[in-house]
């Protein structure tokens, strides 16, 4: 086995090893942020939608997103029954609205959802279980992950104390209690059943839906029957797999909306940072032993062997600083889930991409740096 | 010398060099010819700037020769490519007017160095050779110790042993006592001189230091890049 002259190097000068380490693990740290809060905000903004209980779903051509979704007319439901195939037709009434918080009595918003309690809409088994108190008028459950200041309304409901709100000059009872989380786009998400929706809402139009969800027979091919669907349905409605909604959401939030472009720039960002630390370290190290290398270049070694030294000290760097690179967001990812409500935590995907991330950063930073090699002249020497 | 059944390890004709282009071309060597027979101990002397270090480092392979003939080993240099003057390399050894040891390696992992570019040798053998020769010029207890915890005759003899540990038919010093005291300078001296003798190595020596001219068998002088 060959001298592990890289390591050898790197060790020697304890301080700037120290340094290259703790720069690749900031950028890891970085990254893992960036990445971490991208994920995040497509996975909390796509909760509720994968809720959703229904095979194909049905919304307005000019829905941008959940919180935007417009409306259609209800008929399309019963006309959507008609369709081979489809065995039930429910429709959700999605508005954002403010209310006041009860515990803080400021003006907070919150998202509402109004179905009927009798279907079976959401794959959220806490609201079925509730379904009977959604049926009590001006009565709604509130989300537990919620975003704000609502402990005390938390602890005093799960003592089964009343608690009652306001939303458009109507006083609303909140009836109990469910677990679904904030998103970037929703604090905090109400349900509700379609009676007290609408009375929430007088110029809300019963024959005005947000949402449509099919149930398809069991057994049934999803891809054809959205084919036949969309040729027995008018134009005024958008039909799609239960799948391609989810996508369509977080689509809105990677493209349209500028936050997922603003993580990207940051994980970019973070990268480039590296890319300048580990250079500078590595072109400093070469910098510092160009004598010595031109002393190899003399004894016979070649261009190739110092290369590889350059190449094995970056890649000591990238493993050894990705360690402390990925520990860190472990505690931090604790720190902002707790902080934001918002689904983050690490997984073994974002490890491996920003692993494969910090070899491609110190290769590169490594490639660049061996060009000062070439300055090694064995000719200097004498 | 040089007669006999002795093969010759230099051979030079007609050797010249020039340094820069265009209207700064200088030349530094003139119609350089010179003769090295095997086992030989040469010393080049010369004031500065003489050009024995440009002959020295275009013996050595170290700087592609531009004219004439230049026969080191057997192998003709002039026209040489970059990687042929590589492979020359390996048959030399060389030191030079500082240790240059690489700071990061213990003494042994320095001497280990010129072993390893070989790729011939087991590992224990590397170690065994290394040792032996770091024993024979008297650090045999500073085997793992860093060039920066030696002294500078310390260091040089780690250059020396780890210039000739590879046995190689050559071996080429610039000025290796420059930077020392004249009692450990002569030691280093006396020590390539007997390490040499051991292993029948040719040596051309550059130096200033009239301390040690009596080590050679032959002195040559340099003087405004012709040799007399």
């Amino acid at each position: 086995m060959r001298t592990p002259l890289g390591w050898l190097q790197l060790r020697h000068d304890r301080g700037r090893f120290l340094v290259a380490l703790a720069g690749i693990a900031f950028a890891d740290l970085l990254m893992f942020m960036q990445l971490g809060f991208q994920a995040a905000l497509y996975d909390s903004n796509t909760r509720l939608d994968r809720a959703f209980r229904g095979d194909v779903v049905l919304i307005s051509p000019k829905a941008l997103n959940l919180q935007n979704l417009s409306t259609f007319p209800r008929r399309r439901l019963l006309q959507a029954l008609d369709v081979p195939g489809v065995v039930d037709a429910q429709g959700l009434y999605v508005r954002t609205v403010n209310w006041r918080n009860p515990q803080t009595l400021r003006s907070a918003t919150v998202q509402v959802l109004g179905f009927d309690p009798d279907a079976d809409v959401l794959r959220l088994p806490e609201v079925r279980a509730q379904a009977d108190r959604l049926k009590l008028p001006d009565t709604v459950l509130f989300d537990r992950g919620a975003r704000g200041r609502y402990g005390e309304v938390i602890a005093r409901l799960d003592r089964g104390e009343p608690v009652t709100s306001e939303i458009e000059r109507r006083t609303i009872a909140v009836g109990g209690l469910f677990r679904l989380g904030a998103s970037f786009g929703a604090d905090a998400t109400l349900m509700a059943s379609d009676q007290t929706f609408l009375r929430m809402f007088p110029r809300a139009k019963a024959g005005s839906i947000s949402v449509g969800l099919l149930t398809l027979a069991p057994g049934e091919q999803v891809a054809p029957v959205v084919r036949a669907l969309r040729r027995h349905l008018p134009d005024d409605v958008q039909v799609l797999s239960h799948a391609d909604y989810v996508q369509f959401e977080e689509n809105y939030w990677r493209v349209a909306s500028p936050v997922g472009f603003i993580f990207g720039l940051g994980t970019a960002m973070a990268f480039v940072v590296g890319v300048v630390i580990v250079y500078q370290v590595l072109s400093t190290d070469v910098n510092a032993h160009l004598q010595e290398y031109a002393t190899f270049k003399a004894m016979g070694f070649r261009q190739r062997y110092l290369l590889l030294v350059v190449v094995e000290q970056a890649l000591i760097l990238a493993a050894l600083g990705f360690i402390p690179g990925a520990l860190m967001p472990l505690w931090l990812y604790a720190v902002a889930a707790k902080a934001t409500s918002l689904p983050i935590a690490m997984t073994l995907g974002r490890a491996t991409t920003v692993f494969v991330l910090t070899l491609v950063m110190c290769l590169a930073s490594g490639a660049i740096a061996t060009r000062r090699l070439q300055a090694a002249d064995p000719a200097e020497l004498f | 010398m040089g007669t006999g059944a002795m093969a010759s390890a230099i051979v030079i004709e007609g050797l010249n060099h020039h340094f820069g282009r265009g209207a700064v071309r200088r030349q530094v060597l003139f119609d350089v010819a010179l003769e090295v027979a095997a086992g030989e101990i040469v010393l080049l002397t010369g004031p500065s700037g003489s050009g024995k270090t440009t002959l020295l480092t275009l013996i050595g392979g170290l700087r592609a020769a531009q004219g004439g003939r230049l026969r080191v080993l057997g192998r003709e240099l002039v026209g040489a490519t970059a990687l042929q003057l590589t492979l020359a390399r390996r048959e030399h050894g060389y030191i030079f007017q500082a240790h240059n040891l690489h700071r990061s390696l213990t003494a042994a992992q320095n001497v280990r160095m010129a072993l390893e570019m070989r790729g011939s040798l087991s590992e224990a053998e590397m170690d065994r050779r290394a040792r032996r020769i770091l024993e024979s010029v008297g650090l045999g207890d500073h085997l793992d110790v860093k060039p920066g915890q030696l002294s500078g005759g310390q260091k040089q003899r780690v250059a020396v042993a780890r210039a000739l540990v590879g046995e190689p038919p050559l071996l080429l010093a610039d000025e290796p006592t420059a930077a020392l005291d004249s009692h450990s300078g002569r030691e280093v001296v006396l020590l390539m001189q007997r390490l040499a003798r051991e292993q029948g190595c040719t040596i051309l020596l550059v130096t200033h230091d009239s301390r040690i001219l009596d080590i050679a068998d032959r002195t040559l002088s340099l003087e405004d890049g012709r040799l007399c």
